[in-house]
C-alpha cells in the first residue's frame, strides 16, 4: 500500500480487516424463538448483526462472539457455542 | 457486496475496528453516528477510540474523522468550527468524542476555553473511568475505592479515595446551554440526547458511561448489564441541564444497592471483602446523595 | 520599472507591517493568545477585526497549545490559517507543531524571538524558534520589517504549495522588530490575490468526501511517513527560491534566496548568521572591508529546509567561516555551527569554521563585537587552531558563580 500525503486515508476502509477471526464463541440465532425484535442488532458493538425482511442474520466475517446480542435477547433466542477452529 | 451487506450498508461507523470483545464504547460511537447522521466532522482525541478506530489504511469511520493530539481536541474543534463558519458551510456541524482521561484531566483547559467561548462544537465524553487504552490508570473520572494500575488496592490502600470529578456540573457552570449524561445501557435515551443536543447552537456536552469488559473486569456480554447496574444504584445518574436548569432526569424505577453494581466487577472486588463494609458505606451514600439531589426516585 | 506611490509607502511598527502582511493574504481562520514581545501582532489584528477591516474567524484562545490547536483544526477543514507567538507560547506549542507538520496541515506562525526561561526574561535570542527546528516546520528568519512584511506573503503560499503542505514559521527579533517603527513598501491587494490565491487543498474534511485524518502507524510505514516530509523540505528548497523570485519581480525587493551573499566574492573570512543581528553585520563588513579586509557575511533567510549547497557555493573559498548563534544547545554548542560543520564534515579543502554564541538574552551585539568576532576569528585561523568548544562572545567571567 502507498502511503498518502499526510497519512490521510478514505473512510469506511476497516472493512478490509476481518474481526470475525478474533472470535472463539460463535452466536446462533434460533429463528423458531426470533420475535425480530431488532434488540440484538441494537447492542452489537461491531455491527455485526443485520436483518433482512426482519430475519435476523450474524455476519460472522466481523463478529468477535463478545455474546451481548444472546445476553440481551429478551426470548434467549440466541445461542452462544464454542468456535470450531 | 462483501463487507456492505446488512448492518454495514448504511453505517457510519463500520466493522471491522479493532475494539475489545463487547466494547461498550465502540457501541455508544455507532448510536452516538446514528444520531448525528452524516453531517458532521468527528474529532478524537488519543485513547482507545482512536487506537482501535484508525490503524493505518482501516478506517471505519464514514464521515470525516480527525485525530490529532491528546489534550487539544476542543481547540482543533473550535478550528474546525471556525472555518466551517468562514467558509459558510452552515450544514456541517462538529463532534467531539473524547474519552475521560483527555476530557477530565488532560485536555480539561482546552475544553474550559471551547465552553467559555461558545464555539459550536457538541462534545461527547465517552467515560470509562480511567486510562484504558494504556492499561488502566486512575483518571479524575474513576470512581471513589475503583482500583486502577496507578492507584491499586493493597495493604494500605483501598483504591481511589477522591471523588470522581463532578464534570457534568463543572460545564455547566461555564453557561453551557446542554449539558447531559447517559448510558449505553440505554440506547434509545442516549441517541434522543444526542438528537437534542444537535438542535442546539453553541457548546453543548453529554457524558456517557461506557462500561469498559477489560478494565473493569467483567464478561464481554455483560457491558450493558453492568450499565443498568450502575444507573439503577445511583452511582451513574441520567440527566439533563438546560442553560443551567436540571430539565429531566431518568428516574429509577426499583432501586439497587450498590453492592449489586459493586459485586459484578474485579475493579471493586475488594469492597466485598470483610474490611469493606464502611466504604461501602460510602459508596451508598454516594449513591443515595445522587437520588436525592436529581431526584431519580419519585416518592409515591 | 515598478511603480511606487505614497498610497502604498508608510512607517509602521514592525508588529502592524507583519498584521497588514497577514490581512492582505485573506486568512479565514486567525487564533490570538498574548504574550511579549508578540502581543502588538495580535493586537494589530484584532483592532483590524473590531474595526471591520477583516472577514475573518478570530478566535481568542486559552492557551498557546490551544493557539496551535485551532488552526490545526481549522486548516485541516480547508482553512487559510494564522497565529503568532513567543518563546515559553513557542515551547508550549511545539507538540502541536511537530504533529501538524506530520500530518501536513500548512499555516503560518509569526515566531517573534525571545530568550527561554529560566531565568525568565522577556529578552531576545533564537533559542525558542531554534528549539523547533526538527518539528518539520519551514523556518524564516528576517533581517528587518519590510523582509518580515514580505516574508509573510511568501510564507502562505509556501506552505500552501500542495507537495509542501507543512506550516510556515516566519521569525523576527522581538523588541528590535516588532516594536520599532520602520519604513514599508506595502503590496496592492490586487498583487496579492494575483500571487496568493485562495486556498484549495485536494483534501479537506468534507462530508461529502469522508476521509480520515491521524490514523495510528507502525512500523511498516511510520519511516515513511517521516522520509515524506524531508522529501517536502528538498523539494521546498527549489520551490521556496522560485516563490521568493515570483514575489520579488512584483515588488522590485529582492531579499535573496535561501540565503543572501553579502560581500562574499574573495571574502577570506565570513560571516554567518541569521536575523536583525544581520543588519549590523553589514556595517561592519562595509567597515572592515573599507580598512581592506576581506570579510564578507552570509545571512541565512531559509533555515529549515537548511541551504547548505547555497552556504557552500558562498563560503568554499574562504578561509575560516564565524558563525554567530544567537542560541545553544546545553552541553553541545549552537544549531548554526553544528548544522554548518555537520554538512562540512567528509567534504576536501573547507574553511575552517568556528562557532560563536552571541547575543543570548539580549546581550548587546555592535559594529564592534563583531569586529572583535571577526579578529577572534582570524587569530585562531593564524594559529591554526580548531575550536572545539563555541566561543562565547563578551562573556563575563567575573560574575560567575
Amino acid at each position: 500500500m502507498k502511503i498518502t500525503i499526510g497519512g490521510v486515508v478514505k473512510g469506511g476502509t476497516s472493512l478490509a480487516y476481518k474481526t470475525g477471526s478474533w472470535r472463539d464463541q460463535r452466536p446462533l440465532i434460533d429463528l423458531d424463538l426470533c420475535k425480530a425484535c431488532g434488540i440484538c442488532e441494537e447492542v452489537c458493538p461491531d455491527n455485526s448483526v443485520y436483518a433482512e425482511d426482519e430475519i435476523y442474520y450474524i455476519d460472522y466475517e466481523y463478529c468477535k462472539g463478545c455474546g451481548l446480542c444472546a445476553h440481551e435477547c429478551p426470548v434467549d433466542a440466541i445461542e452462544m457455542v464454542l468456535e470450531e477452529k | 457486496m462483501n463487507g456492505e451487506r446488512g448492518a454495514n450498508k448504511e453505517a457510519l461507523f463500520v466493522s471491522g475496528h479493532r475494539a475489545c470483545h463487547g466494547c461498550g464504547l465502540a457501541l455508544a460511537v455507532r448510536h452516538i453516528l446514528k444520531a448525528t447522521g452524516p453531517d458532521v466532522i468527528v474529532v478524537t482525541p488519543t485513547g482507545c477510540l482512536e487506537t482501535f478506530s484508525s490503524p493505518y489504511g482501516y478506517s471505519p469511520w464514514r464521515v470525516p474523522w480527525i485525530h490529532h493530539l491528546f489534550e487539544n481536541a476542543p481547540a482543533v474543534a473550535s478550528g474546525i468550527a471556525a472555518a466551517l463558519s468562514a467558509q459558510k458551510r452552515n450544514n456541517v456541524r462538529v463532534v467531539v468524542i473524547g474519552g475521560d482521561g483527555s476530557t477530565f484531566d488532560i485536555g480539561f483547559g482546552a475544553l474550559s476555553g471551547m465552553l467559555e467561548r461558545g464555539d459550536d462544537v457538541l462534545y461527547i465524553c465517552t467515560d470509562n473511568g480511567a486510562y484504558m487504552n494504556t492499561g488502566g490508570q486512575r483518571s479524575g473520572a474513576t470512581p471513589t475505592y475503583s482500583s486502577t494500575t496507578t492507584h491499586p488496592v493493597g495493604r494500605k490502600s483501598m483504591g481511589k479515595p477522591q471523588l470522581k470529578k463532578d464534570l457534568p456540573a463543572i460545564v455547566a457552570d461555564h453557561g453551557t446551554p446542554y449539558v447531559a449524561t447517559a448510558s449505553v445501557a440505554y440506547l434509545k435515551d442516549l441517541r434522543k440526547k444526542v438528537e437534542k443536543a444537535m438542535t442546539y447552537h453553541g457548546p453543548r456536552y453529554i457524558q456517557i458511561d461506557t462500561p469498559c469488559p477489560s478494565g473493569w473486569g467483567f464478561s464481554s456480554e455483560l457491558a450493558l448489564e453492568i450499565g443498568r447496574l450502575g444507573v439503577n444504584c445511583g452511582l451513574v445518574p441520567l440527566f439533563e441541564m438546560e442553560n443551567g436548569s436540571l430539565t429531566r432526569v431518568r428516574k429509577i424505577r426499583k432501586k439497587l444497592q450498590v453492592t449489586e453494581y459493586l459485586k459484578a466487577q474485579s475493579r471493586f472486588k475488594h469492597l466485598l471483602q470483610e474490611d469493606g463494609s464502611e466504604y461501602l458505606k460510602e459508596l451508598q451514600e454516594i449513591a443515595d446523595q445522587n437520588i436525592a439531589k436529581y431526584a431519580l426516585i419519585t416518592s409515591s | 520599472m515598478l511603480e511606487q506611490t505614497m498610497s502604498n509607502v508608510k512607517v509602521v511598527e514592525g508588529s502592524e507591517a507583519v498584521a497588514l502582511a497577514v490581512k492582505g493574504c485573506r486568512p479565514e481562520v486567525i487564533s490570538a493568545y498574548p504574550i511579549s514581545p508578540q502581543t502588538h501582532i495580535v493586537e494589530w489584528l484584532a483592532r483590524m477585526m473590531a474595526n471591520g477591516e477583516m472577514d475573518t474567524e478570530y478566535v481568542r484562545v486559552e492557551s498557546e497549545f490551544s493557539a496551535a490547536s485551532v488552526i490545526s483544526g481549522s486548516s485541516a477543514a480547508g482553512s487559510r490559517s494564522y497565529t503568532a507567538s513567543s518563546s515559553q507560547g513557542l515551547l508550549l506549542m511545539t507538540e502541536v507543531l511537530y504533529c501538524s507538520a506530520g500530518m501536513r496541515l500548512p499555516f503560518v506562525i509569526t515566531g517573534v524571538n525571545r530568550a527561554l526561561s529560566a531565568p525568565i526574561t522577556i529578552q531576545i535570542d533564537h533559542q525558542d524558534t531554534i528549539s523547533l527546528r526538527d518539528s518539520g516546520v519551514i523556518q524564516f528568519y528576517v533581517e528587518s520589517s519590510q523582509e518580515v512584511y514580505d516574508t509573510h506573503i511568501a510564507a502562505f503560499k509556501i506552505a500552501e504549495d500542495p507537495q509542501i503542505l507543512l506550516p510556515v514559521m516566519v521569525c523576527m527579533d522581538g523588541w528590535i522588530l516588532t516594536h520599532s517603527y520602520e519604513r514599508i513598501n506595502f503590496i496592492e491587494q490586487e498583487k496579492i490575490d494575483s500571487f496568493l490565491p485562495p486556498f484549495r487543498p485536494a483534501n479537506f474534511l468534507d462530508v461529502n468526501n469522508p476521509k480520515a485524518w491521524g490514523s495510528y502507524s507502525e512500523e511498516n510505514v511510520l519511516m515513511e511517513f517521516k522520509y515524506s516530509v524531508q522529501q517536502a523540505m528538498q523539494y521546498g528548497k527549489k520551490r521556496i527560491t522560485e516563490i521568493f523570485a515570483e514575489l520579488a519581480r512584483i515588488t522590485g525587493r529582492d531579499h535573496g534566496g535561501l540565503i543572501e551573499a553579502y560581500r562574499t566574492e574573495d571574502a577570506e573570512v565570513i560571516l554567518l548568521a541569521m536575523g536583525s543581528v544581520v543588519g549590523t553585520i553589514k556595517e561592519a563588513v562595509d567597515e572592515l572591508r573599507s580598512i581592506g579586509k576581506k570579510v564578507g557575511l552570509v545571512k541565512i533567510r531559509c533555515y529549515r529546509p537548511f541551504p547548505h549547497e547555497d552556504i557552500w557555493e558562498a563560503i568554499k573559498a574562504a578561509k575560516v567561516v564565524a558563525v554567530m548563534d544567537a542560541n545553544f544547545s546545553m552541553g553541545s554548542e549552537g544549531a548554526l555551527g553544528m548544522d554548518l560543520k555537520s554538512k562540512l564534515c567528509g567534504m576536501r579543502d573547507t574553511p575552517l569554521v568556528f562557532d560563536f554564541i552571541a547575543g543570548l538574552g539580549g546581550r548587546e551585539i555592535n559594529v564592534k563585537t563583531v569586529r572583535r568576532i571577526v579578529e577572534k576569528a582570524e587569530e585562531m585561523l593564524n594559529k591554526g587552531l580548531p575550536l572545539s568548544e563555541s566561543y562565547w562572545v563578551d562573556l563575563n567571567p567575573e560574575i560567575l558563580p
